[in-house]
């Protein structure tokens, strides 16, 4: 009988049990509780960040063998708590103005972080398709949360018929897979692959099958095209903060699920899946590159561009070496960190107490807000992959694990993907300084999205300084995925 | 074994043919009720496979739960279903062609077919034999136990679906009259009832 082990899983745990309880404080404060419960939900992410950070470097397997604590599920965890930790701080003064303030809203978000952790630890197909319905129900709830506006519910209601879709072509995956292979847990299924690989055995069709449709639904989950279609709209519809939450957490664990499945249970069939992987992502990149020039909306902007650089780090996984895996730690943390403070920026665009969304607002940021249009031309810079910003170092350590690995076409589309896209990158940063200034933004912009920009500022601009430490970070990470 | 055998071919030509006419019925609520009669012949489907458990939660929860809803929303929404289904015949050639291409691949997959000789010793749970153990106390043994994580991560998932499901549609509308108990009880009876008398032969 396998253990319980529970106090690997302390940090989930905790998180689910401040959920229900913070759940109940809501009901009884009433709405005028919504701050005091976005702040608890902070509070309890960073506990729960201590607590991961405090065990780095474990290995174990816990409540039966459906959930793994590692080091790579660590790292992920804890990029996915920053996430949603920044995201919910950027989403108080928001919320509080356009009439959203509700106590049920920091719980959401707090519901849906469980689900990603419990999904980044999955160690089982079951637990894999738990965690990611946990995340994605709480995701469809906060998409449609204005749902006064015809936008949010469209949005809502968009990403849930998609998603339901998706998670369907997950189950049938699963099912085939688990027709032919007789069980769910990843270890299994890993023996299974390399006994069968070693014996010389094709891979029967049906479980390749199976293999297709779990990745056609896991590509859903991080907007990867072909499964793409949803994701503009959605970005626009949701409350920006909501956006710059899809952005940023789902996007890290789902790309963790990715990885964790191609590695783990089928990493022996590597010749099977890397072609897929190696399609979907030179489509996003050059999809992300190309369908960004035209928009004029700039949270669709940032869903071509989120898009992008899904296909980016995926390069990492087509190669399917450790190597890799460390390009898509790395690449992540940095995305992660560009996102936020992209976000920032679009959330403080708000003329005469109106949220604005157009590009050419930006006009002349330089002249009425300067700090802040040097702190998003960072970011632009960065994203496009100019060195010695941070951007630059998260496409170098994946192109060059893709060469290494021998992609030498995924590589070199990849960076004229990436010199194609730098133009709408760019033209943010001509429009900020060259044009003449539109209406200026409304002042003060808040002292904790002040905070949130000055840090992301200096992450994407100093990394270089702490790219040592941060390396050996994701080696051990990526290591850990490997070793089991 | 001929009667199982025929048991078999009476549930799955009944539920083929209830599937088709749940999406060719005109009347949205002769839909629904295919669909029941659809899921009553999946549960006979399950006895014959020994899963008596799953077949009774079939009937009570699909059935005695979704299904009615699913009648309750016919009945009480005000849904132009014609309108609906205008443009349908329009998709039917593309639609019909991704199908018919599916079914194929289905039945060259299903064809070609390999279980993995591992698969019987990796599956986590050995098969209960007959007549040792009733399918709800096998599963109780281990839902309860083993899965206690997945059961626990499903709750949570229902809880989310609540919460949404309130966020979302729970409203404070102005000029709501609603019920004060409190209210209704201290009213005295003075301000309740009016007594008239009232003489005979004429009126109020």
């Amino acid at each position: 009988m396998p253990e319980l082990n529970l106090s690997a899983v302390l940090p989930e745990l905790l998180l689910a049990v401040a959920g229900m309880l913070l759940l109940i404080l809501g009901v009884f404060r009433g709405n005028s509780g919504t701050r005091l419960v976005l702040w608890l939900t902070v509070a309890i992410f960073a506990v729960a960040f201590v607590i991961i950070l405090g065990s780095i470097g474990r290995n174990e397997v816990a409540l039966g063998g459906l959930f793994v604590a590692d080091a790579f599920g660590d790292f992920m965890k804890l990029l996915a708590l920053i996430g949603s930790a920044v995201t919910l701080i950027m989403s108080l003064r928001f919320i509080e103005r356009e009439d959203m303030a509700r106590f049920e809203f920091p719980v959401l978000i707090l519901f849906a972080t469980l689900g990603m952790l419990l999904m980044i630890s999955a160690n089982d197909l079951l637990s894999l398709y738990m965690g990611l319905e946990l995340q994605s129900l709480s995701l469809y709830v906060v998409a449609a949360f204005r749902r006064d506006h015809l936008r949010s519910s469209e949005a809502g209601l968009k990403y849930f018929v998609l998603g339901a879709l998706s998670s369907g072509m997950l189950l049938y995956g699963m099912s085939m897979i688990y027709g032919f292979a007789g069980t769910t847990s990843f270890e299994a299924l890993a023996g299974l692959m390399a006994q069968k690989v070693a014996a010389g055995d094709a891979p029967p069709i049906g479980l390749v099958v199976g293999l297709v449709f779990l990745s056609a639904g896991l590509a859903f989950k991080i907007s990867a095209v072909p499964f793409h279609m949803w994701t503009p709209d959605v970005y626009e519809g949701a409350p920006t903060p909501v956006t710059a939450f899809f952005a940023t957490a789902p996007k890290v664990a789902a790309m963790a699920l990715i990885v964790r499945v191609m590695i783990e249970p089928f990493g022996d069939l590597l010749a099977q899946w890397q072609q897929i992987i190696w399609f979907i992502s030179l489509a996003s990149m050059v999809l992300g590159a190309v369908a960004a020039i035209a928009q004029t909306n700039i949270k669709r902007l940032m869903a071509y561009s989120s898009i992008g650089h899904i296909g980016y780090a995926l390069v990492g996984l087509a190669a399917g070496t450790e190597e890799g895996v460390r390009g898509i730690l790395l690449y992540l943390t940095i995305y992660i960190f560009m996102n936020l403070g992209t976000f920032a920026c679009i959330l403080c665009m708000r003329q005469k107490d109106v949220m604005v969304e157009g590009i050419d607002d930006l006009k002349g940021l330089s002249k009425t807000h300067p700090l802040m249009a040097f702190a998003l031309a960072a970011f632009m810079f960065s994203m496009a992959g100019i060195p010695p910003l941070a951007g630059f170092f998260g496409k170098l350590y994946i192109f060059l694990a893709a060469i290494e690995a021998g992609l030498y076409y995924l590589a070199v589309l990849g960076v004229v993907a990436s010199v194609v896209g730098a133009f709408y990158y760019l033209r943010i940063v001509k429009l900020m300084y060259f044009d003449e200034p539109a209406e200026a933004f409304d002042r003060p912009i808040g002292r904790e999205m002040s905070l949130i920009l000055t840090g992301s500022t200096v992450v994407v601009l100093l990394l270089i300084i702490v790219l040592g430490p941060l390396l050996d970070g994701t080696a051990m990470a990526a290591a850990s995925l490997f070793e089991g | 074994m001929i009667l199982q055998g025929l048991a078999f071919y009476l549930f799955a030509a009944v539920t083929v043919a209830a599937g088709v006419m749940v999406i060719t019925s005109r009347n949205p609520v002769h839909s629904v009720l295919f669909l029941i009669l659809a899921f009553f012949n999946s549960a006979g489907l399950f006895v014959l496979m020994g899963a008596e458990f799953l077949a009774m939660i079939l009937v009570v929860v699909y059935v005695g739960a979704v299904a009615v809803l699913f009648l309750f929303v016919v009945m009480m929404l005000d849904i132009n279903f014609v309108q609906m289904r205008e443009g349908f015949l329009q998709y039917l050639p593309l639609g019909a062609m991704i199908g018919l291409i599916l079914l194929v691949e289905l039945i060259l997959i299903g064809g070609a077919w390999v279980i993995s000789p591992e698969a019987e010793t990796l599956a986590a749970l050995p098969v209960v034999p007959a007549g040792e153990m009733h399918n709800t106390r096998a599963l109780g043994a281990v839902l309860y136990t083993d899965y206690v994580y997945l059961f626990q991560a499903a709750g949570l998932i229902l809880l989310v679906a609540m919460v949404g499901a309130i966020v979302l549609t729970l409203r404070q509308r102005e000029g709501v009259r609603r019920q004060s108990i409190a209210e209704q009880n201290t009213r005295p009876r003075s301000e309740a009832v009016e007594v008239k008398q009232v003489p005979t032969g004429s009126g109020v």
